[in-house]
C-alpha cells in the first residue's frame, strides 16, 4: 500500500492548520509525524482517517482516491491518545467491534471473530484480559487494547495520535518497543504522531518533521541528525547552544575561533549559530584558540558531564565532556570554548537578545 | 468542553425529522397548555379579565398564597442550611438515612403529604381530640395549609445545598475559625457567600412550589372561600362554577409567576456558572 | 468546627416533626382495623381500579417520555438552532407551573371544545374525561424528569468514541445502538423512575381532565380524598401507604439496576 499525500491544505476558520503538505509512505513503512503543538500533525492524521476534510489536495492509497471514501469506508485503524475504549464493553467486545459492525454479508462467523480476538490479545500480550472492562485496566493495558482494536479490521493504515502521551515514562518506553514489534509482525503501514523527538527518532523508519502546517524535512533519523535541512530542524531535534556569529562561505566565525557550518554554503551574513553541547569543546586557560569563557558549574554524574559556562558577552553555553576531561574544570575557572560544527540561522541576526540555552534551565 | 460532542447546525433529513418531532412534542405538551391559559383568560376581552380581580375572594386567596410562601421559604431555607451544614461539615452515623428522609417528600403524592397532617391533627387524628379541647384548629385552617406546604417543599432547598457544601468541604470554615471567627460569623461571611447561587436557586424553586401547591393544600384546606383558599384552590373553585374566564385570569397570574421563575432560574444558573469558573480560577 | 450541636439539633428536630411524625402516622394508621381492614381498603374494587389507573397511566406516560425526552435532550445537546436556549428553559416549565393551572389548561385544551379536543372529536376520539386524559396529563408532568436526567450524560459523551467507531466501520445507527444507548441507559432508567413516581401521585394536573368516575377514570389520590371526606382515616392511610410503597420500590429497583450498570462501566 503506497500512500501518497499531495498538496493538502486545511484551515479552521482563519487558522491555517496545513499548508501544502505532500509526502509518500511506502508499503509497511513506519513513519512518525513529529513537531511542536500547532504544527498540523494531528490535523494531517485526522485527514488521513477521514475525520476531517481538507480544503485542497489529494490523497491516494495504492491509486484509489482516498478522499472520496468516508471514514467508515477507509479501513484505517486509529488509536487515540485517550484510548477512546468503549466503557460499557469488555476488552473482547471492544476488539471485536470493528468485525461485529460489518454488514451481514461481510461479517465473519462468531467463531472466526472469537479466534481473531484471541489472536490479537496474544499479539498485544494481553491474553486473559478479554473479559475485563476498560475501567479495570491500567493505562498501558488500555493502550494495548486500543491498538488491538484498531488492528482487528486488518487496516490498510494504522494511525496513532500521541498514543503514549497519557502514560508514565517507564510504561511509555515499554509500549514503544511493543508497538514496533507489533508493526514488524503485521507489516502494516504505520503513521505515529508525537511531539517527543526521542520517541519519533527511536521508532521511525522515516521521520516527517512538521512546523506551522508545513513539512520541514522528511528523512531517516540519522539523516536528520547528519544533515538537518533548516535551523528549525536542528533546534527541534536536540538541545542547542546559541551564539552570534558571522557566516561566509560555509564557515561561521566567532570571537576567537571558526567552525564549519551545516546547510547552504551560499548563505552569508550575521546570524545566530546553533550547536549541540556534545559538539562543544573546552580547553583550560586563556592562551590559544577559542571563545573566552568562565566556568559556572559542572553538572551530572556518570560517563558524561555538562559543564556550564558564561562568555564575556553574557551568553550561557554548555559543553558536554567525558568525565575524565570534565573533572579538570572548576567553577570560576577561565577556559576557552570551541565548537566542532554549527548550524547558522541567518534570519535571526546577530543582535538577537541573549537567549538562555534550554538545558541550563532544565538542569538547574 | 474537551472531548465533548460538538454541537452541529441542523442538516440532513435525519436531524431535521428529529428536531421537528422534538419541537412539535414540546409545543403540544408544554406550549399549548400555556397558550391556552392566556388565551382563555382574555377570551372575553381585557375587561372580563380584570373583573376576575374585583372579587375579594381572589385577593384573599392571593394574600394567603403569599403568606404560605413567606413562611415556607425561610423556614425551609433555614432547615436546608442546617441540614447541609450538619451533613457536609461533620461526621456522624446515619447520614444516608437522613438524606433518604429528606428526599422522601419527593416520592410522596401531594395528596399524601396533606393526608399525613390530617392523620395527626384532623378530627379523628391522633392529636385531634387534644386540639379540639384546646380550641386549636389546624386542619381546615391556615396552620394546616402551612404544614402541608412546608412538607411538600422541604427537600427543595436542602437538595441544592447539600451536595454543594459537601463538595466545598470545611477548609475555608476551619481557616476562619483559626482566625478567631465565631460560628455565626463563619456562616455569614464564609459559608453563605460560597453557596449563594445554589441557595437562591433553591429559594426560587421552593417559592414556586409553595405558591403553586394544590394537592396537599386541597386536602388540608376546607375550601372556605375567602379564608382558607390559596390561589390555586381559588382557581379550582371558580373553574368548577364554570366561570372559565375568571379561573383562567387567576391562573394566568400563576402562569406568569412560573415564567418569571423560569427566567430568574436561567439567569441564576448562568451567574452560578460564571461564579464557578471564576472560583476555580482563584 | 462550631455550630454542630445547633445545626444538627435543629435538623433532627425539624425532620422529626415535619417528616418522621407524619410518616409514623402514615405507617401506623392503616392497621387500625387490623390486616383485614387494610386489605379491605386497598383491595376494594374501586380502589384497585383507581390504583391500576394511576400506576398504568404513570408507567405508560413515563415510557413515552423516555422516547420523547431522549429525542428532546438529543436535539438540545447536539444541534444548534434558533431559540435553543429558550426551548431549553421551557422544558422545566412543568416543574415551575402550579399543577392546578396545568390541570385546567389541559382540560380546556383537550375538552370537547378545546383546540386539540375539538379536532380529535371530529376524528371520533375522546380524550378528556377518559383514562386517556389521565395519560395525556401525565405526559406533561414527567417530561422534564427524563430530559434533565439524560442531558448531562449526553453532554459528557466522549467525541472520540464516535470517531473511533466510525473508523472501525460503524454506521450512525450502529453507533447509536451499541455505544450511545448503553451510556444513556442508566440516566433513562432514572428519568423513567422519577417520572413514574411523580405521575402516580399527581393530583392537580390530572383531576380536571380525568372523568373522576369511580372504577373507570378515577385516580388513586382522589380515592384518598374521598375516604378522608368520609372520615375513613385508616382507609385513606392504607391507600396512601400503598402508593408510597410502590413508588419507593420502583426507586429502589432502579437504584439497584444502576449500581449493576456502574460496576462495569464507570471509573
Amino acid at each position: 500500500m503506497t500512500l501518497t499525500v499531495d498538496g493538502v491544505f486545511k484551515r479552521f476558520g482563519r487558522y491555517p492548520a496545513l499548508t501544502g503538505v505532500s509526502l509518500e509512505a511506502r508499503d509497511g513503512e513506519f513513519l512518525t509525524l513529529l513537531g511542536p503543538s500547532g504544527s498540523g500533525k494531528t490535523t494531517l492524521l485526522r485527514v488521513l482517517a477521514g475525520l476531517d476534510k481538507p480544503d485542497q489536495g489529494r490523497v491516494f492509497l495504492d491509486g484509489t482516491d482516498f478522499l472520496a471514501l468516508s471514514a467508515r469506508e477507509r479501513r484505517v485503524g486509529l488509536v487515540f491518545q485517550q484510548y477512546a475504549l468503549f466503557r460499557h464493553m469488555t476488552v473482547a467486545r471492544n476488539i471485536a467491534f470493528g468485525l461485529e459492525v460489518r454488514p451481514t454479508r461481510a461479517r465473519p462467523s462468531r467463531a472466526a471473530i472469537r479466534a481473531r480476538v484471541e489472536e490479537l490479545l496474544a499479539l498485544a500480550r494481553i491474553e486473559g484480559l478479554g473479559g475485563r472492562y476498560p475501567a479495570q485496566l491500567s493505562g498501558g493495558q488500555r493502550q494495548r487494547v486500543a491498538v488491538a482494536r484498531a488492528l482487528a479490521v486488518e487496516p490498510r493504515l494504522l494511525l496513532l495520535d500521541e498514543p503514549f502521551g497519557a502514560l508514565d515514562t517507564k510504561v511509555r518506553k515499554e509500549l514503544r518497543g511493543e508497538l514496533r514489534r507489533i508493526h514488524d509482525a503485521t507489516g502494516v503501514t504505520t503513521i505515529l504522531v508525537t511531539h517527543d523527538q526521542e520517541e519519533a527518532m527511536a521508532l521511525a523508519d522515516r521521520v516527517v518533521l512538521m512546523n506551522q502546517g508545513r513539512i520541514e524535512q522528511i528523512g531517516a533519523p540519522h539523516e536528520l541528525d547528519a544533515a538537518p535541512a533548516s535551523p528549525f530542524v536542528f533546534e527541534f531535534l536536540g538541545e542547542c547552544n546559541r551564539l552570534p556569529c558571522e557566516l561566509a562561505g560555509g564557515v561561521a566565525r566567532f570571537e576567537g575561533f571558526a567552525a564549519p557550518a551545516l546547510g547552504d554554503a551560499n548563505l552569508a551574513g550575521q546570524g545566530v549559530a546553533l550547536f549541540r553541547p556534545s559538539d562543544a569543546r573546552l580547553d583550560a586557560g586563556v592562551n590559544g584558540d577559542g571563545l573566552p569563557v568562565r566556568v559556572i558549574a559542572v553538572h551530572g554524574r556518570g560517563a558524561v558531564r555538562a559543564v556550564e559556562c558564561q562568555a564575556l558577552s553574557g551568553h550561557r553555553l554548555t559543553a558536554e565532556l567525558p568525565d575524565h576531561l570534565a573533572i579538570r574544570f572548576e567553577p570560576g575557572q577561565r577556559a576557552r570554548l570551541t565548537a566542532r560544527r554549527v548550524m547558522v540561522d541567518i534570519t535571526r541576526g546577530a543582535s538577537s537578545k541573549i537567549a538562555m540555552p534550554t538545558q541550563a534551565r532544565e538542569r538547574a | 468542553m474537551i472531548g465533548a460532542l460538538p454541537r452541529r447546525p441542523v442538516s440532513g433529513s435525519g436531524p431535521i425529522i428529529l428536531l421537528t418531532v422534538a419541537l412539535v412534542w414540546l409545543a403540544l405538551v408544554i406550549g399549548a397548555p400555556m397558550a391556552t391559559v392566556f388565551a382563555q383568560a382574555f377570551a372575553k376581552g381585557a375587561d372580563a379579565f380584570l373583573d376576575a380581580f374585583k372579587d375579594p375572594d381572589a385577593w384573599a386567596a392571593i394574600r394567603l398564597t403569599l403568606l404560605m410562601a413567606a413562611i415556607a421559604v425561610p423556614v425551609n431555607a433555614a432547615f436546608g442550611l442546617a441540614a447541609a451544614w450538619s451533613l457536609a461539615k461533620f461526621d456522624f452515623k446515619g447520614k444516608s438515612l437522613l438524606l433518604t428522609l429528606i428526599d422522601l417528600p419527593l416520592s410522596m403524592s401531594p395528596v399524601v403529604s396533606g393526608l399525613v397532617w390530617v392523620l395527626l391533627f384532623g378530627a379523628r387524628g391522633w392529636f385531634g381530640p387534644l386540639l379540639e379541647a384546646g380550641g386549636v384548629k389546624i386542619v381546615f385552617a391556615v396552620p394546616g395549609i402551612v404544614l402541608g406546604t412546608i412538607l411538600v417543599t422541604v427537600p427543595l432547598i436542602a437538595r441544592e445545598l447539600i451536595p454543594l457544601m459537601a463538595a466545598q468541604g470545611t477548609d475555608e470554615e476551619l481557616a476562619a475559625t483559626t482566625l478567631g471567627a465565631g460560628g455565626w460569623t463563619v456562616l455569614r461571611r464564609v459559608t453563605l457567600p460560597n453557596v449563594r447561587w445554589a441557595l437562591l436557586h433553591g429559594v426560587l424553586l421552593c417559592n414556586a412550589r409553595a405558591m403553586g401547591e394544590f394537592g396537599a393544600v386541597s386536602v388540608l384546606s376546607g375550601h372556605i372561600r375567602g379564608l382558607t383558599e390559596t390561589l390555586p384552590l381559588h382557581v379550582e373553585a371558580v373553574y368548577n362554577e364554570y366561570d372559565f374566564v375568571g379561573a383562567f385570569a387567576c391562573a394566568s397570574l400563576l402562569a406568569g409567576l412560573a415564567i418569571v421563575t423560569l427566567v430568574a432560574k436561567t439567569a441564576l444558573e448562568r451567574a452560578g456558572r460564571v461564579a464557578a469558573i471564576k472560583g476555580s480560577a482563584a | 468546627m462550631p455550630g454542630f450541636r445547633l445545626a444538627f439539633g435543629f435538623t433532627l428536630l425539624y425532620v422529626s416533626l415535619i417528616i418522621l411524625l407524619p410518616l409514623a402516622a402514615l405507617i401506623a394508621r392503616p392497621w387500625e382495623h387490623g390486616l383485614h381492614g387494610f386489605v379491605a381498603a386497598v383491595f376494594a374494587p374501586r380502589t384497585l381500579a383507581a390504583l391500576k389507573l394511576s400506576f398504568t397511566a404513570a408507567a405508560l406516560a413515563a415510557l413515552a417520555n423516555v422516547a420523547l425526552g431522549l429525542a428532546i435532550a438529543w436535539a438540545l445537546t447536539r444541534y444548534e438552532f434558533p431559540f435553543r436556549r429558550t426551548v431549553d428553559a421551557l422544558v422545566d416549565l412543568p416543574f415551575a407551573l402550579p399543577t392546578a393551572v396545568a390541570g385546567i389548561a389541559l382540560a380546556s385544551l383537550y375538552g370537547p371544545n378545546g383546540w386539540i379536543g375539538g379536532a380529535l372529536a371530529n376524528l371520533g376520539l375522546k380524550v378528556a374525561y377518559t383514562p386517556t386524559g389521565v395519560f395525556v396529563a401525565l405526559l406533561a408532568v414527567g417530561l422534564p424528569f427524563v430530559v434533565r436526567s439524560v442531558q448531562p450524560v449526553l453532554e459528557d459523551l466522549d467525541a472520540a468514541w464516535e470517531e473511533a467507531a466510525r473508523t472501525l466501520g460503524a454506521g450512525p445507527l450502529q453507533i447509536a445502538w451499541r455505544i450511545m444507548a448503553p451510556a444513556l441507559a442508566p440516566a433513562l432508567l432514572t428519568g423513567f423512575a422519577m417520572a413514574f413516581a411523580r405521575g402516580a401521585g399527581e393530583y392537580g394536573s390530572v383531576i380536571f381532565i380525568a372523568g373522576n368516575m369511580p372504577g373507570v377514570s378515577e385516580i388513586a389520590p382522589l380515592v384518598i380524598v374521598g375516604k378522608l371526606e368520609q372520615y375513613d382515616y385508616a382507609g385513606a392511610a392504607a391507600v396512601g401507604g400503598a402508593m408510597l410503597i410502590v413508588s419507593l420500590l420502583v426507586l429502589v429497583a432502579v437504584n439497584a439496576a444502576q449500581v449493576a450498570f456502574s460496576r462495569r462501566g464507570e471509573r
